[in-house]
């Protein structure tokens, strides 16, 4: 730990357990408490013009943008190398992908932001806890974009993966190594901070939905037959308190 | 043989006098909320018109339903699993609010609010969405008793083939009542299109249900019901339906809507059939054999073999007997004058229609006729091809024939029994001429005109005892070496044989049903 400045520690690895924490237990505690409202939280059916542009731009766009993330920081520079791949040939695929990805996923949450504050019916559905989580993911967007774009692309260019990459495979694997950060670009520390704390609210908004993606449709059989249950059926939207996420 | 039995219920169209009682009252039961208020679960609708939500049943637009691939096997057709998880950030068959209509209140505080003025106030409508003042274009019944049927009356996809004569015999125009609730289907694309599997078909008595704490939202149900009978929740975000009031008829009383019916249309029974052969039945080639393969599934309650298959198969012994004294058995099967609405979408729906003769009789006195005379109204059948051709087109497919048969043998009822009592005798005549026997006019008569509550309704009740509370079903005898039911009965284990990968399995090869075996008793 030497070499590290204090507001470093807090931001780099304070913050980093906390949003984790936040996110791990938050999300037992959603599913545990307000299941009833594990939703997608859909406002097809009061506008559908736009929604059948717009969201499978974002959904598309936001997957290949995570895609990229996984990539670029779960996978080691060394590994790359090993298989020929050089320095400045992955930059350009990163690049492409990472623009790419960008372009369809900045342009479906335009539609979308459009829709949701024009449309009377989706802007009275909007609540205050949405506001909230599509703030942080606009702020978290528009600075990604800064740092793929800005200051990547149009700009000086900035190699993460032997420094960012390998600080959050260090958090990751609980072997913080916070050093790893010095001289990381302003840009990038704030998209990364922002990227924590829009985490850390992730199990608290619709985002949620996310991870019912649907997948045994695929294998199951088509009609579902179910027998009378052997317990008395829950009650759903069961405690108080957190019955009200996302639907106040 | 797997026997399982299936709650469903016929309506007597002509006795529907199109009063919405049994609309009113299951709103009030069950969706009088915000987020369900412009769900109706029953809706009654004037046909000929585009109904609730508007053409749905114009399936070329909503893709709702199944449909035959090219080696006829049963397709959804809105597509298949991959194609439907692709679509699932925006589901193209997915209707808007504006198909249904935007629910709205009024501002009835400007009625007592308002200050002294020469003209009477006025409360406005406003959206229940918005907050926003709206014009009114569209609501529930907008097209109650043909309102606006001049504009939109060929937009009734029933209407197909029959447009040329409509228009020049509008002022002729003859209307009927569509009661709609959620059809129960024996085999239903709303529980295959659900991506989360939170939809279901309950084993002992085929009731259709979401479960609440599974759904996510994902809307497919939504648009793969034909009958548009499944409904977003659009605060909760979940799918909801017509329960066919199970809290009540778990207890042996009949759901609300038929409860209340004060025109005594509803019939509610159980029918027993055999669950291995439904995605062959459903799976026929030709639409208009459908309804014929549909009847055939319903077994006999009153053949020994079919009871003992039903033991083996753990129907409890009461509904055995119930299926035996069913209505809705006797009307569609044993007495032929019940049709499911659109058998075309493939989905076995369990709400059947007797068809009413009241459009022929009402076009015939027009004409001159006399309405009394069976000669006449059997020739009118025959010819009057406008209100024959629309019911055919509703209930059987387009097939012409059944529709007839049945309107023919509601004629021979009426004139059989009101010739019994002007002289005593009836006609026998007139029952072989329709095809049935004179107990079975009796019958046809006492079920549709007397109706006595407790043959309209022959509901038994669930087996609570069945739950898991008693020690027995813990340790149960049906074990490897243990007494065996099927020795006992004489049968083979039909019930512990998996069906013919023919009649079990998709069109991408998986099996169709989770059902394997029995259920525990």
């Amino acid at each position: 730990m030497n070499n590290v400045s204090m507001p470093d520690i807090l931001l780099f690895l304070v913050l980093p357990y906390l949003a984790m924490a936040t996110f791990v237990i938050g999300h037992i505690w959603r599913y545990r408490y307000d299941k009833f409202g594990w939703v997608s939280r859909s406002s097809e059916i009061y506008e559908k013009r736009w929604l059948e542009l717009g969201a499978p731009l974002f959904h598309y766009g936001a997957l290949m943008v995570i895609a990229g993330h996984m990539l670029g920081i779960i996978i080691p520079e060394s590994f790359t190398e090993a298989l020929g791949i050089s320095e400045a040939q992955y930059t350009l695929v990163a690049q492409v992908g990472g623009v790419t990805g960008l372009v369809i996923c900045l342009s479906g949450m335009v539609i979308l932001l459009l829709r949701r504050v024009l449309n009377g019916r989706v802007k009275r559905a909007t609540t205050r806890i949405d506001v909230a989580a599509m703030s942080m993911l606009w702020l978290m967007v528009i600075l990604g974009t800064l740092t793929t774009v800005g200051y990547n692309v149009l700009g000086p260019g900035y190699n993460y993966r032997p420094s960012v990459a390998v600080w959050w495979r260090s958090i990751m694997l609980f072997q913080p190594d916070v050093s790893a950060l010095n001289g990381v670009p302003e840009i990038y520390r704030i998209h990364i901070t922002v990227a924590w704390l829009f985490l850390a609210m992730y199990p608290f908004t619709r985002f949620v939905h996310s991870w019912s993606a649907p997948a045994t449709y695929l294998t199951r059989p088509y009609v579902v037959y179910r027998h009378r249950e052997p317990s008395p059926p829950h009650t759903p939207g069961v405690g108080k308190r957190w019955r009200t996420i996302g639907r106040d | 043989m797997r026997v399982r039995a299936q709650f469903m219920m016929v309506m007597a169209l002509d006795k529907c006098i199109g009063c919405h009682t049994c609309s009113t009252t299951c709103k009030q039961a069950w969706t009088n909320r915000t987020g369900t208020d412009y769900v109706w679960f029953n809706n009654v609708e004037t046909k000929p018109g585009i109904g609730y939500p508007k053409h749905y049943e114009d399936q070329n637009r909503w893709n709702g339903g199944w449909t035959l691939n090219r080696r006829g096997r049963l397709k959804l057709k809105s597509g298949g699993r991959i194609k439907k998880l692709m679509r699932i950030f925006a589901n193209p068959d997915l209707p808007t609010i504006d198909d249904y209509y935007e629910p709205w209140s009024y501002d009835y505080a400007s009625l007592t609010n308002a200050p002294k003025s020469d003209r009477a106030p006025v409360a406005t409508a406003h959206s229940r969405l918005t907050g926003e003042e709206i014009d009114l274009q569209w609501g529930p019944n907008w097209e109650d008793d043909l309102g606006g049927a001049h504009e939109r009356y060929l937009e009734d996809p029933n209407m197909r083939g029959l447009e040329e004569q409509i228009t020049l015999d509008y002022e002729n125009v003859f209307l009927m009542y569509l009661p709609r609730i959620c059809e129960h289907c024996m085999n239903p694309s709303c529980v295959a299109s659900c991506p989360s599997g939170a939809m279901y078909k309950r084993e002992e008595d085929g009731i259709v249900l979401v479960d609440q704490n599974k759904c996510r939202g994902w809307r497919f149900c939504v648009s793969g019901c034909p009958y548009k009978k499944v409904y977003f929740n659009h605060v909760t975000s979940k799918a909801e339906k017509c329960t066919f009031c199970y809290a009540r008829v778990e207890d042996g009383e009949p759901t609300v809507c038929s409860e209340t019916c004060v025109g005594r249309i509803r019939y509610i029974g159980i029918v027993l059939y055999d669950l291995d052969a439904v995605t062959e039945v459903a799976a026929t080639t030709d639409e208009q054999d459908l309804i014929e393969a549909h009847r055939d599934l319903f077994l006999d309650p009153h053949d020994p073999e079919v009871i003992a298959a039903a033991e083996v198969s753990s129907v409890p012994h009461d509904w055995i007997e119930a299926a035996g004294r069913s209505p809705v058995y006797a009307l569609a099967k044993d007495l032929g004058v019940a049709f499911p609405l659109h058998p075309e979408y493939r989905t076995l729906p369990m709400v059947w229609y007797v068809p009413p003769l009241s459009p022929v009789v009402d076009a015939m006195s027009v004409g001159g006729y006399d309405a009394e005379r069976p000669e006449d109204v059997f020739a009118a059948i025959e010819h009057m091809r406008i209100p024959v051709d629309y019911l055919a087109n509703l209930l059987t497919a387009g097939d012409a024939k059944p529709v007839e048969t049945a309107l023919r043998r509601l004629t021979a009822m009426r004139a059989f029994k009101r010739e019994e009592q002007l002289t005593g005798a009836g006609n026998e005549s007139l029952a072989a001429d329709v095809g049935l026997r004179p107990d079975q006019l009796e019958h046809l008569f006492r079920l549709l005109a007397l109706a006595p509550y407790d043959e309209r309704y022959v509901i038994p009740t669930s087996h609570r005892e069945e739950t898991g509370a008693r020690q027995s079903e813990h340790c149960s005898i049906d074990f490897p070496g243990g007494p065996d039911l099927a020795a006992t009965f004489g049968l083979e284990e039909s019930n512990m044989v998996m069906p013919e990968a023919d009649t079990s399995r998709d069109e991408d090869g998986r099996v169709r049903l989770n059902v394997r075996e029995a259920p525990p008793r």
